[in-house]
């Protein structure tokens, strides 16, 4: 059978890939179009680590499939830098190790763009909610929560 | 080997045709977080997905006579954030927030957590216990059913081949009206119910109590309406008696298995507890809306 044609925008580029109704949108990111930086954890929704933004929205691209993803837009981890300059939250993970092993990391820094979208002085607690769905099992998260806030200090101040 | 095909039809009259039209095994897909886990784990192997998400009335919250109706693919994190539902039907967001994380909330909605038809799902004794309607739709036209009708066992439904659920209808709200849904579970995120009550509560002018519903979840094959733990609140001013005689009733309809998450016993008690808890915060409720 003929394999799906998909278009879609990716950090404000148009891409074309082809997949399998069963392919899912991580797996179409890292194997069709070889965009490795959104990870594989587990693979059925729990740990987060393939989060992207589907048109607005904080996902896990292990939860969509590839075809659905056929014209709308995303945004994953390759474009939260630019270019050298990295995004505030990436320096401050960076600062204060907010990562180890970082399979996590790419995640939760789009699960926690998406919160300092939408809330820019969280509290801790809030913090600590949104990124419930983010597992990781190096940091034992206290330097992740820190490093969000950090950011989102910095972010407030322009 | 792919066999697998996918269509996203834009009207329902399309969706119903495939659904209806297919040899195989064809399945719904809205959030996909209950479809998509199955089929890669190879639990079930469907030969049609029909995303439903293009279909304009299976999304989407608007009034309509006094009350609202909700899409039913809308998403959790739609109907969370949507300021004057979450004010007419607080019980309703209780149990939408408690639906995974933000991520699987970006996905999920009520439409696809009633459909799953899992005994432990958060929204249903929610929407249960608000008195909502499902609007249906299917090749033999459309249908209003209470939500209770829907799920009858654990992955099972009273839906007929082709129908899909379009939306949810929640009532004009009687002045004092509140509700309020809770749930046990060991971790307070990403966790899933041993218990789960929603509550519905609409008092006189003077607190007293002139209607109520009560529905369970996780303690049976199916959420549960407990008529009779509605009954004992009804004329009362839902004062300790009441709660006792509500956590009581709540108890006794309890028909629980043993499980990883929790045993017959522990569920039995624990659904009085939690239905008098519940009970409070809808009474809260009630008495400053």
């Amino acid at each position: 059978m003929a394999r799906n044609h998909i278009t879609t925008t990716i950090n404000g580029d148009e891409y074309e890939f082809l997949c399998d109704t069963e392919q899912t949108l991580l797996d179409c990111l890292r194997d069709e179009l070889f965009l490795t930086g959104t990870k594989e954890g587990c693979a059925s929704g729990d740990c987060g680590a393939c989060n992207v933004m589907l048109d607005g929205q904080l996902v896990c691209s292990c939860l969509v499939l590839g075809v659905e993803a056929d014209g709308k837009s995303m945004e994953t981890i390759e474009g939260m830098a630019h270019g050298e300059e990295l995004h505030p939250l990436q320096q401050k993970f960076l600062e204060l190790n907010g990562l180890q092993c970082g399979i996590c990391t790419p995640g939760i820094l789009i699960a926690a763009k998406a919160l300092l979208e939408r809330d820019p002085d969280p509290t801790e607690t809030e913090i600590r909610y949104w990124l419930a769905g983010n597992l990781c099992r190096c940091t034992g998260y206290d330097k992740v929560v820190r490093s969000v806030q950090a950011a989102a200090e910095e972010m407030r101040k322009g | 080997m792919d066999d697998l095909r996918y269509e996203a039809p834009g009207t329902l009259e399309a969706a119903v045709a495939l659904l209806a039209g297919e040899e195989g095994d064809a399945r719904v897909l809205a959030g996909g977080t209950d479809v998509l886990v199955l089929l890669h784990a190879d639990m079930i192997e469907p030969d049609l997905l029909v995303d439903i998400k293009n279909i304009p009335e299976l999304t989407g919250i608007t009034q309509e006579n006094g009350g609202w109706r909700v899409g039913a693919a809308t998403i959790c994190m739609d109907i969370a954030d949507h300021e004057e539902f979450s004010a007419a039907w607080p019980g309703i967001i209780d149990s939408v927030k408690l639906i995974g994380s933000v991520q699987v909330k970006g996905r999920a909605s009520i439409g696809g957590n009633l459909a799953n038809a899992s005994p432990g799902a958060d929204t249903v004794p929610a929407i249960m216990a608000a008195g909502a309607t499902a609007s249906i739709f299917g090749p033999q036209g459309q249908r209003e059913v209470p939500v209770e009708d829907i799920a009858i066992g654990p992955g099972e439904t009273s839906l007929a081949k082709g129908e899909i659920i379009v939306s949810f209808f929640f009532p004009q709200r009687p002045a004092h009206s509140g509700g309020a849904y809770l749930r046990f579970t060991p971790r307070t995120e990403m966790d899933i119910a041993v218990v789960g009550v929603g509550i519905d509560l609409t008092l006189d002018d003077r607190g007293t109590c002139l209607a109520a519903r009560v529905a369970l979840g996780a303690v049976a094959a199916r959420a549960l309406m407990v008529d009779e733990a509605a009954a004992v609140l009804v004329g009362t001013p839902i004062d300790d008696a009441a709660l006792a005689n509500l956590a009581a009733a709540a108890s006794a309809a309890c028909r629980p298995i043993d499980d990883k998450r929790g045993t017959k016993e522990f569920r039995i008690k624990v659904a009085g507890v939690l239905a008098r808890r519940t009970a409070l915060i809808a009474l809260g409720r009630a008495k400053q809306s």
